[in-house]
C-alpha cells in the first residue's frame, strides 16, 4: 500500500486474490510464532527459568482446584448419609422403648432404625475411647439410650431430614434429637470458606503469572530497542512489531501450563501412594481424581491467555513508546 | 518531490531548529543538504521522515501534505522513503541477507521475491558475494553499502541519506556517492545531508545550505559556498 506515490505498486502484500492473501496472513503468523520459539531457544536457560517460575505458580492453584474437587466428591458422599440421633428420656422402660422403635420404624420417611441401649453405648465407648478402667469408677452409667434413624434417600437432604427430626422429637419418650447434618453444615461452611480462600489465592497466583510474563516481555522489548527503532524506520507498523512479543508471551504461558500439569501429576502420584496406605488402614476406598482432559485444556488455555494478556500489557506500554529518535 | 513551505520547528524546551524554511526538490533530482552540525539538517530530514512534526508550515512529498498523514499511516508512508544513516543502523545479530530483506518482510513479500530483490539490491552496491556474511565481518564502507541496499530494496522513489560518508575515507566516500549517482540515473530522487564539502565541491549538484535553521543557499553547487563561512572539511 503506497500512501505517497499512487502509481507505486507493492506487489508483496497486495496480491489480487483475497483468498491467497488470507492464506499468506496465516502463514506469516505461523512464521512469526515459530520465530518467537526460536527467540526463546536462543536463551534456553533464562527462558526455562521463567517458564519454571510460571509452572510452579500455576501448579499451586491447580493443586488447590484438585483439592477442592476431591473434597467436593467426598462431601457429596456424606451429604446423603444424614443420620438422626434420638436421645431417650431417662427411665423409659424396655417395653416403651420397643413401642417407640416400632412406631418410628413404621414412618414412611424412615429407612432404618437402630437401638443402642445405654449399656451397649457404655461398652462401645469403653473400647473405642480407651478410658475403659476409668469409666468403671463411675457408679452410674452417664450415657443415655439412643435411637439411630436413617431416613430414606428422599428425606436425607438437610431440609428433609430436619423435617423428619421435628416429627420424631414430638414423641414423649424422646428427650431430644440431633441431626448429624448440622455438623455437616458447619463443615461445609468451613469448606466453603476454604474454597473462597483458595479461589482468592488462585486469582492472586494467576495475577502473578501475568505480571511475571509482562515483566519478562518488557525486558525483552527493552533489550531489542535498537531493532524496534530500525523496524519503525523501515516502515513496520506497531502491529507487526508487537506480534512476535505477543507470541512469546503465549509460548511462555503455554509451556508454563505444561510444566504446571507435570508438577500436579507428580504431586498426585506422590500423594496417591500415601493415600492408598491411609485407605487400607481406614478400611475404606479412597480414590483421587486428577485433572480431566477438559480441565487440562482449560489450564493450558488459561495459561496461554495469561501469557498473551501479560505480553499485551507490556507491548502496549513499551512498543508504542519506542520511537526512532537519536539518528537522522 | 519534496516541498517545504514556511516550515518552522521549535523543540519542546524552546530550541528553534528550523525557521521558516522553503525549498523544493524536483522529482528525480539529486541534491545535497549542507550546513554545520546544529544548523538543522537532521531536523529537516526528520520532518521528511515523519519522525518529527513541524511546529508550523507544511511539508509536501509528491504533493501529499505530511500534516495530514495520521500516526497510523506513518509506517506506510515511510515505506516510500529509503533512509540511510551515518552509523548504518544495521542489526548486528542478523545476516546481510536478513538485514536487507527487512523492508520486504514487513511488506509481506513472498520468499522467492525477497530472495530475488535482495540479491538485486546487493548486486547494485557490489556486495552480492557477502550476502550470507554477518555484519561484523564487513568493513565500514561495506556496512554503509549494505545500509544503502536495505534502503533501495523495495525501490522507493525517494532516498534520504544522513551523513552517509561521515565515517568513511575520501576514496570510500566517492564509491558511496557513485552508488547514489547510479540510483539517481534511474529516476530515484536523492537527498544527501552532509558537512563534507570537499565531497560535493567537485560536483554540480543542487545544494541547499542551512545556517541556524534558515535556508541561506539554494542553487547549484558550490562556488559561492566558501563565502558562507564554511571551512571545507578534509
Amino acid at each position: 500500500m503506497s500512501l505517497l506515490f499512487n502509481q507505486r505498486k507493492s506487489p508483496g502484500a497486495n496480491s489480487a486474490n483475497p483468498g491467497h492473501r488470507l492464506v499468506m496472513y496465516f502463514i506469516r503468523h505461523l512464521q512469526q510464532a515459530l520465530a518467537s520459539i526460536g527467540e526463546l531457544w536462543r536463551m534456553p536457560i533464562s527462558s526455562l527459568l521463567t517458564m519454571a517460575v510460571l509452572g510452579v505458580s500455576l501448579a499451586l492453584p491447580t493443586t488447590l482446584h484438585l483439592l477442592m474437587k476431591n473434597g467436593q466428591q467426598l462431601r457429596s458422599g456424606w451429604d446423603s448419609a444424614a443420620e438422626i440421633t434420638l436421645f431417650m428420656e431417662e427411665g423409659v422402660s424396655e417395653s416403651q422403648t420397643q413401642k417407640v422403635l416400632r412406631r418410628i420404624g413404621l414412618y414412611e420417611q424412615v429407612n432404618k432404625v437402630t437401638y443402642v441401649g445405654a449399656d451397649d453405648a457404655l461398652e462401645e465407648f469403653k473400647t473405642l475411647s480407651g478410658f475403659g478402667d476409668a469409666l468403671s469408677y463411675l457408679d452410674k452409667n452417664p450415657l443415655p439410650s439412643v435411637i439411630l434413624v436413617i431416613p430414606t434417600t428422599q428425606y436425607s437432604s438437610p431440609e428433609g431430614a430436619r423435617e423428619l427430626l421435628e416429627k420424631l422429637q414430638q414423641q414423649p419418650e424422646i428427650a431430644f434429637g440431633k441431626l448429624d447434618v448440622t455438623w455437616l453444615e458447619k463443615l461445609s461452611a468451613i469448606v466453603n470458606l476454604l474454597d473462597d480462600a483458595a479461589l482468592a489465592l488462585g486469582i492472586l497466583l494467576l495475577l502473578a503469572v501475568a505480571l511475571v510474563i509482562a515483566n519478562t516481555i518488557r525486558l525483552s522489548i527493552l533489550n531489542r530497542r535498537e531493532e524496534i527503532e530500525v523496524l519503525k524506520l523501515v516502515g513496520a507498523t506497531n502491529n507487526f512489531i508487537r506480534r512476535p512479543f505477543l507470541y512469546t508471551g503465549i509460548w511462555y504461558g503455554l509451556i508454563g501450563g505444561l510444566i504446571a500439569w507435570v508438577c500436579v501429576s507428580l504431586i498426585l502420584w506422590w500423594v496417591e501412594g500415601t493415600l492408598l496406605d491411609l485407605a487400607s488402614q481406614l478400611g475404606s476406598e479412597l480414590t483421587l481424581s486428577g485433572l480431566s482432559f477438559s480441565e487440562f485444556l482449560i489450564l493450558i488455555a488459561l495459561s496461554s491467555g495469561l501469557g498473551w494478556l501479560g505480553a499485551y500489557g507490556s507491548v502496549m506500554r513499551h512498543v508504542y513508546e519506542i520511537e526512532p529518535e537519536n539518528q537522522l | 518531490m519534496i516541498r517545504f513551505e514556511e516550515v518552522t520547528k521549535i523543540y519542546p524546551g524552546g530550541q528553534q531548529a528550523l525557521n521558516r524554511v522553503n525549498f523544493h526538490l524536483q522529482p528525480g533530482e539529486m541534491a545535497f543538504l549542507t550546513g554545520h552540525s546544529g544548523a538543522g539538517k537532521s531536523t529537516l530530514l526528520k520532518l521528511i521522515a515523519m519522525m518529527e512534526r513541524p511546529t508550523s508550515g507544511q511539508v509536501f512529498i509528491n504533493g501529499h501534505n505530511l500534516n495530514k498523514i495520521t500516526k497510523k499511516q506513518v509506517p506506510f508512508a515511510r515505506r516510500d522513503i529509503g533512509m540511510i544513516f551515518q552509523n548504518h543502523r544495521l542489526l548486528m545479530d542478523r545476516s546481510v541477507f536478513n538485514n536487507v530483506a527487512l523492508p520486504l518482510i514487513i511488506e509481506g513479500y513472498h520468499l522467492s521475491d525477497i530472495k530475488r530483490r535482495v540479491a538485486a539490491a546487493l548486486d547494485k552496491v557490489g556486495l552480492l558475494a557477502k550476502i550470507n556474511n554477518m555484519p561484523n565481518t564487513l568493513s565500514g564502507g561495506e556496512l554503509q553499502r549494505v545500509g544503502i541496499a536495505r534502503a533501495i530494496v523495495n525501490k522507493p522513489p525517494l532516498l534520504l541519506a544522513d551523513e552517509p560518508t561521515g565515517n568513511l575515507d575520501p576514496h570510500l566516500s566517492m564509491e558511496i556517492l557513485k552508488v547514489f549517482e547510479d540510483l539517481n540515473s534511474v529516476g530515484v530522487a536523492v537527498m544527501i545531508a552532509t558537512h563534507d564539502l570537499g565531497l560535493i565541491a567537485r560536483m554540480k549538484y543542487h545544494t541547499f545550505t542551512l545556517r541556524q535553521g534558515q535556508m541561506i543557499h539554494d542553487g547549484l553547487s558550490s562556488s559561492d559556498l566558501r563565502e558562507s563561512e564554511f571551512e571545507p572539511v578534509i
